[in-house]
Parts: structure tokens; C-alpha cells; sequence
């Protein structure tokens, strides 16, 4: 700190600031996050929009029946959904424990949420390669560098699968945090970025899910 | 919301290389945008070449670079360097100066914060940049030649069937880290000016620059993305296998669509052109009020214009695919949207002329890049009118005349605009005054050889002269066009040697230049009235708060008063009475008590 900061002392910061109805009160990490999410969603966007145009173009989808391509199942990936959905509650919980301080929760839910994280990049890693039982999709035929169908299909589910990776990482970083006792005076911004990051990935689920395979 | 003030670092490498201060950051973009714009213009003066004497020894750069021919340019070559040329231009040329340079350098010390909102994420930005501007390099060591699709990389000529080796594909990732590179900078610019103008810095105190840039910064976050995902497509198709954009016998009906390509590339594509406009409409219509000692005349119509601006150029997209087959409906939608735009430009136009209209002009060489810039984007505004039209752009779609047109206002604009930012930031920037004198030679020879170059250029397309043409005549019905293309070419290559007396100038005066006052222009904003040349560390020991907007000029009460014509944006002023009658603008712990 320089010298002319000293002799004005407390004048360095200006003290009506807050007041100012112009700057509004989210943090600038919110904000920030905000609108990296409307930048993410334009990146989903472009990859939706290839998916569309493809099928739009293409006569029958899967484009080539001589390719014996697997039709993606519903009800294995619905359930990963559900997953993910309860996995966004569990979120709020810990939000909502956050805003009240209370450690032990927001440990609990956060756990539950990095939990339901795990389970669908496992339930992913069972579609793909059939992980843990049975054959997984690629076996079945289904390669990337195939078709369109498959193409757009890796490309979107993968680039949401990298989402959610780095999503789970990011809440496992915040409940380190948390278990070592960062948000427990009831400051919640940190939870609450983690949460919009989470909550987003979890919508954009519901759209790639909806587009890619239930219609 | 208050910014700490931290002290700053001593060793070389945090202070000069892994810098996390917005105006070091800067520093580094300006230099490695000019090092491009320098490697650009070459590649352009080749092109020009080719088109003067073709087939020739290329002089200089030939000996060094094309010794395998004897120095002459072979097509594979020339398709090279013009796209080489374009996409170096747009993406590492001007975007780092105006954006990332000026952006970084601006945006803070106007809006009267210490520093960025994210320091670091501004370092990682630039480090991206510098990152994919390797890339760029390393495509031109490819062994089977740099990229060479045309710089708007349209499959399946990107694609590794018309574009083999990895050049191309060098392009494609770099394309895709420059992207990443400029959200990076997009976020923090717009969370920067959301959250951390100085107190009483109101949305219509700020000055034109910082609305030009946060305009820019949302256009950045929102379409980049759309062009990262097909630069992620393109280079899975040039490195995985996939064919998104591959159709035909090549692939069979499981194939993919070399449209989509266009669409994703346009719907990004269109945005572009006003990302790397809009900042110099900010910072001409800031420099033409400062330089003519008047307001700038009806600000918010030109802070609501380049709104409106903004918003249509998300929408008007299709207009690079008229000629693709579209529905004749949708173009029509298209060619009225298109059209729209000029509404509010000719808005921020008339409000530039009635600026200057009567004003005391300090033909200083800032103001005189500013009104070349005007001059220049004017004549290219109105021949856009006929590419906007479906019916004319059949005729002109794919000619020269498409060259000459977005080299007027993309690069003629921008780069006026660009050196107009320079020459008045730099004694800010370096502490240095610049050689006017040498100044104005640049700029007279600037302006008048840019508008001959792509003039040329517009004549020679409306004539019907086919753009990227190797030989152009080698077609009868262009030959009679070889004199006015080699004209064209000497008005080139006099640009190009203008551009030296720039490079002295530059070096002589951060070397030697004389030491520069805090505000050498007598201006209002903040950077100059508040901060020394250069800025401390940390820009302000006391953040001020603002009182009034940044265009007070020619208030004959205040030269009564302070013996000068302008009031800076934090001093009280005249008398609380006579500033309620005046200017009407009220004080910050009014606005605050709401």
C-alpha cells in the first residue's frame, strides 16, 4: 500500500458505494458465472443445431439401416436423468443449509450431489463401453466416425459428459471447502456458483436427453 | 464494490511475463496484434503482387520464403496466403489490438476500477491467445503448406479432402483457442463494468469506448461459442474420422452436410464484423467529441444504436448465403433485417457529423484517424446497401467487389479506428509523447492509399472481376482489368511502406519519445485527469466518484470559471445552483438515496 493510500486512511474505499441502486448486489463471481453459463449454452446450442440440420437433412435416422446401428435405450439413461434431477435437489439442500450455516448439512448434501455426479459419469461409462454388465454401445455397433447418428451422438453426449466431470470435480473442490469450514458464517456465494454450474448441466441433460433420444 | 490494493510484484517474469495487470496484459496484445498485422499486411502485399505480376519473382520476401520457385507464387501457395491473410487479420491482428489491447487498457481506467474483476483469468486469456498464435505459426511449417481453404474455412475444401496436411488443421485448433482465449476476456470485460465502475459512474456517464467494448464483450461470449463448436467439428473430421461436413460418393448417405458448416461458421460470422466495429465506434465517437472541444452530440442515441446494432447483428446471418439455395422467403427476411442495420448506423453517423458540425477541431493525429475512419466507413456503409440486396448481390456475390466492401469497414475502419486508439492511449500507455509530425504522414498516407486500395478493389469486382483468382487474366473478359489491379497494387504496396514510418515513430518514442503530461489532450475522462502517465500499480489511490458524464466540453460558464473548456468527470464543478440548472445532472448521494 502507498504512502498517499495511508494518509487518506479509510477515504480509499468509498463508503456510499453499496447504496448505488446502478451496481445491484450479486458478486462479481455470480455474475461472471452467469454469464459463462449463457456462453456454455451457445456452445450446446452450435452442437445442437449440427444435430438438427444433420437429421433434418438425412431421409431416415439412423441415416443407414445397412449399418445395423443399436437404437439408443430409454429407460437405462431415463433412470440417469432421474439421477441427475435428484442430484440438482440435493444441491438446493446444501444451498439452503449454507444460507443457515449449518456445516453438517452442507457437507451431507454435497456429498450426495458429488455422489449422484459419480453415478451418472458411471452410468455414462456403462452405456458407452458396458462397463459393468453386458455389452455397451460401441460393441453393439455404435462407433464413432460411423454415421452422422453416431457422430452427433458421441460429440453431444461426451461434450455433456465432460460437463459433468468437471462439475463433479468442481463440487468435490467446494466440499473440501466446506468441510474445512469456509461457509459456515452463512456465506453461501460459493456454494450458490457451484450450484447455477450444476443446475445448468443438469438442464442441459434434460435438452440433449429429450432431442437425442427420445425423439 | 471495492478493489484491493495489492502490492506489485518486483521479479521479472510476475511483472513483465505471467503479468496479471490489466495494462502489462495489454501491453502484450498490442504487441503480439502488431507483430500479426505486420505478418498480415506482408501475406497482403504478396497477394497484391500476384495480381500485378503474376507469376513473377516475388522481390524480398520471395528470397527469403519462396526459394523452391525462384521466388515466384505457385496456386497452392496463393491460396495459402490469402487465407493465411484473413484469418491472421481478424483474429490475430485486430481483435488483439482493438479488444485486448485497448479493451484491457481502457475498460479499467475509465470506468475508474483498479483492475480487472479477474486479474488472472486475464492473464490465462492472453496466454490462450499466445498459445493459438503458435498454432498459427506452426501451419505455416506444414509441410503440405499453411491453411489454405479461404478464411472462412467452408468444407469440403477445409476438410481433408480438399485441404490435406496439417496446416489446415493447425488453423482449426488454433481457431478453436483463440475462441476460448476471447470468452475468457468477454467475461471478465462485461463483469468488470457491471460491477466495478468507480462510485457515480451511472451506465450514461460511461464513456462511449467502455460501451463500444462491453457491446463487443457480450457479442464475444455469446457467438463465440457457436464457432468454437464448429472448429470442434471440423478439426473431429480433419483428426477422428467423423464426417460432420464430408457429404457425396466420399462418405454415402451416412454423411454429413457441408451447409451446416456455413451456418454455424455465419451465425458466428455475422456477429464478427460488429465485434470488431463496435469498439471503434465507441472510441470515434469518444475522440471526435474530445478533439472538437463539444459533447458528444446525442449520446444516448449512439449508446441506443449501438445497441440496437447489437441485437440485429445476431439476426441477419443468412445474408452470406443468399446465393445457397435459401427459400426466397427466408432471404427476404434476411435482406429486410439486413437492411434494418443501417438505421442506427446512419443514427451513430449523423451523431458523429453533428459532433464535429461547428466545433473547434484540433486536427491532432488522433482526431485525424477518427474522421478518416468516418470517412472510410461511410463509403464502405453505402456499398453494402447493394450486398445487402438479394437481387445486386447476384450479380456481386463472390467478386471483388465483396473484397472491397468488408475491407472498407472491417479493415479500413478498424484499422483507422485502431491507430486513432494508439495515438491517443499511448502517452498513457508509455508515459511518451509520439512524433506528431511523423503522425500525420502516416495518417495522410494511411487514408488515402487504404481508400485507392480497396476502391480499386470495389471497381474492379463491379466490373465483374472474380475474388481469390490466381490468374485473374486468364479470362478474356478481365484481362482489360490488369492495369487497374496493378494501379491498385502500388497503392497497396505505398500503404504498406506508410506503415514503416508508423514502426519508427513507435519504437523512436517509447525509446526517446518526450516525456508525456498526465493529460496532454486536455480531456475529461478519467485516465487522464486521474492517473499519471503511466498509471500507478494499482490505477487510483483513491477510486473517485463521478459526477458527470465524460463529454463536458465548451461550457462558456465553466471557462469563465477555470480558464479552460472542459470539466473532468469528478470535479464538483460550478456552483451546486448553477449545476442543477445547467446540466441537470444529479448528484451521486442522490442517486444513492433511491
Amino acid at each position: 500500500m502507498s504512502a498517499t493510500v495511508a494518509e487518506h486512511g479509510e477515504h480509499h474505499g468509498p463508503a456510499e458505494w453499496s447504496k448505488d441502486a446502478h451496481y445491484g448486489r450479486a458478486s462479481a463471481g455470480k455474475i461472471a458465472m452467469w454469464i459463462f453459463l449463457l456462453s456454455d449454452g451457445f456452445s450446446f446450442g452450435g452442437l445442437l443445431l449440427a444435430y438438427g440440420i444433420l437429421r433434418a437433412g438425412a431421409k431416415a435416422w439412423p441415416p443407414d439401416a445397412s449399418l445395423h446401428e443399436p437404437h439408443l435405450g430409454i429407460n437405462f439413461t431415463a433412470g440417469l436423468t432421474f439421477l441427475l434431477i435428484c442430484s440438482s435437489v440435493t444441491m438446493v439442500l446444501a444451498h439452503d443449509a449454507a444460507v443457515h450455516g449449518d456445516r453438517k448439512k452442507i457437507i451431507r448434501y454435497l456429498a450426495l450431489t458429488v455422489l449422484g455426479g459419480v453415478g451418472f459419469l458411471c452410468g455414462q461409462m456403462q452405456e458407452y463401453f458396458g462397463l459393468f454388465h453386458g455389452e455397451g454401445l460401441i460393441k453393439e455397433g455404435l462407433v464413432f466416425g460411423g454415421s452422422a447418428y453416431a457422430n452427433t451422438f458421441f460429440v453431444i453426449t461426451s461434450f455433456h459428459g465432460l460437463h459433468v466431470l468437471t462439475g463433479t470435480i468442481y463440487l468435490f473442490i467446494t466440499l473440501i471447502a466446506a468441510i474445512r469450514g469456509k461457509y459456515d458464517n452463512g456465506n453461501h456465494d460459493g456454494i450458490e456458483i457451484a450450484g447455477l454450474f450444476w443446475h445448468f448441466v443438469d438442464l442441459v441433460w434434460i435438452l440433449v436427453f429429450t432431442f437425442i433420444y427420445l425423439l | 464494490m471495492e478493489q484491493h490494493i495489492h502490492p506489485e510484484p518486483k521479479a521479472f517474469i510476475w511483472k513483465y511475463v505471467f503479468s496479471i495487470d490489466h495494462k502489462v496484459i495489454a501491453k502484450q496484445f498490442l504487441w503480439t496484434g502488431l507483430m500479426f498485422l505486420a505478418l498480415g499486411g506482408t501475406l497482403a502485399m504478396m497477394i497484391r503482387w500476384q495480381w500485378a505480376y503474376p507469376k513473377t519473382a516475388v522481390p524480398v520476401v520471395g528470397a527469403l520464403f519462396l526459394s523452391h520457385t525462384g521466388g515466384a507464387i505457385t496456386p497452392p501457395t496463393y491460396t495459402s496466403i490469402f487465407t493465411m491473410h484473413g484469418l491472421i487479420m481478424i483474429f490475430w491482428a485486430i481483435t488483439p489490438i482493438l479488444i485486448g489491447a485497448f479493451g484491457n487498457f481502457c475498460i479499467p481506467l475509465m470506468i475508474g476500477a483498479r483492475d480487472m474483476a479477474f486479474p488472472k483469468l486475464n492473464m490465462y486469456s492472453y496466454w490462450m491467445f499466445f498459445a493459438s498464435s503458435v498454432l498459427v505459426i506452426l501451419s505455416f511449417t506444414s509441410q503440405l503448406g499453411a491453411a489454405s481453404a479461404g478464411w472462412t474455412t467452408y468444407p469440403p475444401l477445409s476438410t481433408n479432402v480438399g485441404a490435406p496436411g496439417w496446416g489446415q488443421t493447425y488453423m482449426a485448433l488454433a481457431i478453436f483457442a483463440t475462441g476460448v482465449s476471447t470468452i475468457m476476456g468477454g467475461i471478465n470485460y462485461i463483469v468488470t463494468v457491471i460491477r466495478y465502475r468507480a462510485p457515480g459512474m451511472t451506465w450514461f456517464r460511461l464513456p462511449l469506448t467502455i460501451w463500444g467494448m462491453w457491446l463487443t464483450a457480450i457479442l464475444n461470449v455469446l457467438f463465440v461459442p457457436v464457432l468454437g463448436s464448429a472448429a470442434l467439428l471440423l478439426s473431429l473430421d480433419r483428426l477422428a474420422g467423423t464426417h460432420f461436413f464430408v457429404a457425396g460418393a466420399a462418405v454415402g448417405i451416412q454423411g454429413g452436410d457441408p451447409m451446416l458448416f456455413q451456418h454455424l461458421f455465419w451465425i458466428f460470422g455475422h456477429p464478427e464484423v460488429y465485434i470488431l466495429i463496435l469498439p471503434v465506434w465507441g472510441i470515434v465517437g469518444d475522440i471526435l467529441s474530445f478533439f472538437s472541444r463539444k459533447p458528444a452530440f446525442w449520446y444516448k442515441g449512439s449508446v441506443f444504436a449501438m445497441i440496437a446494432v447489437t441485437v440485429l447483428s445476431a439476426v441477419v446471418y443468412g445474408h452470406h448465403m443468399y446465393q445457397t439455395g435459401m427459400a426466397p422467403l427466408l432471404g427476404l427476411g434476411f435482406e429486410m433485417l439486413t437492411l434494418a442495420i443501417s438505421v442506427p448506423a446512419v443514427v451513430l453517423f449523423v451523431n458523429w457529423l453533428n459532433t464535429i458540425w461547428k466545433g473547434s477541431l484540433r486536427l491532432e493525429v488522433p482526431m485525424l484517424f477518427a474522421l478518416g475512419m468516418v470517412f472510410v466507413f461511410g463509403a464502405g456503409g453505402l456499398t453494402g446497401l447493394l450486398l445487402g440486396t438479394i437481387s445486386t448481390d447476384i450479380y456481386l456475390h463472390d467478386t471483388m467487389y465483396v473484397v472491397g466492401h468488408f475491407h472498407l469497414t472491417m479493415a479500413a475502419a478498424s484499422f483507422l479506428g485502431s491507430f486513432s486508439a494508439l495515438y491517443f492511449w499511448f502517452p498513457k500507455m508509455y508515459g511518451k509523447q509520439m512524433d506528431q509530425n511523423l503522425g500525420k504522414v502516416h495518417f495522410w498516407g494511411s487514408v488515402v492509399f487504404i481508400t485507392l486500395v480497396f476502391g480499386g478493389q470495389l471497381v474492379a469486382g463491379y466490373s465483374g472481376q472474380h475474388r481469390r483468382l490466381f490468374e485473374p487474366y486468364q479470362y478474356t473478359y478481365i484481362r482489360h482489368l490488369a492495369p487497374l489491379n496493378r494501379w491498385t497494387s502500388f497503392a497497396a504496396f505505398a500503404l504498406g511502406a506508410t506503415q514503416l514510418i508508423f514502426v519508427v515513430n513507435f519504437i523512436k518514442s517509447i525509446l526517446m519519445g518526450k516525456k508525456a503530461e498526465q493529460n496532454p489532450w486536455h480531456v475529461s475522462t478519467l485516465e487522464w485527469t486521474h492517473c499519471a502517465s503511466p498509471p500507478i500499480y494499482h490505477n487510483f489511490d483513491i477510486v473517485p466518484t463521478v459526477v458527470r458524464g465524460a463529454h463536458e466540453y465548451a461550457d462558456p460558464a465553466v471557462k469563465k470559471k477555470f480558464g479552460r473548456d472542459y470539466l473532468d468527470q469528478v470535479e464538483p464543478g460550478l456552483s451546486a445552483v448553477d449545476e442543477d440548472s445547467s446540466a441537470g445532472m444529479p448528484e451521486p448521494e442522490a442517486i444513492g438515496a433511491e
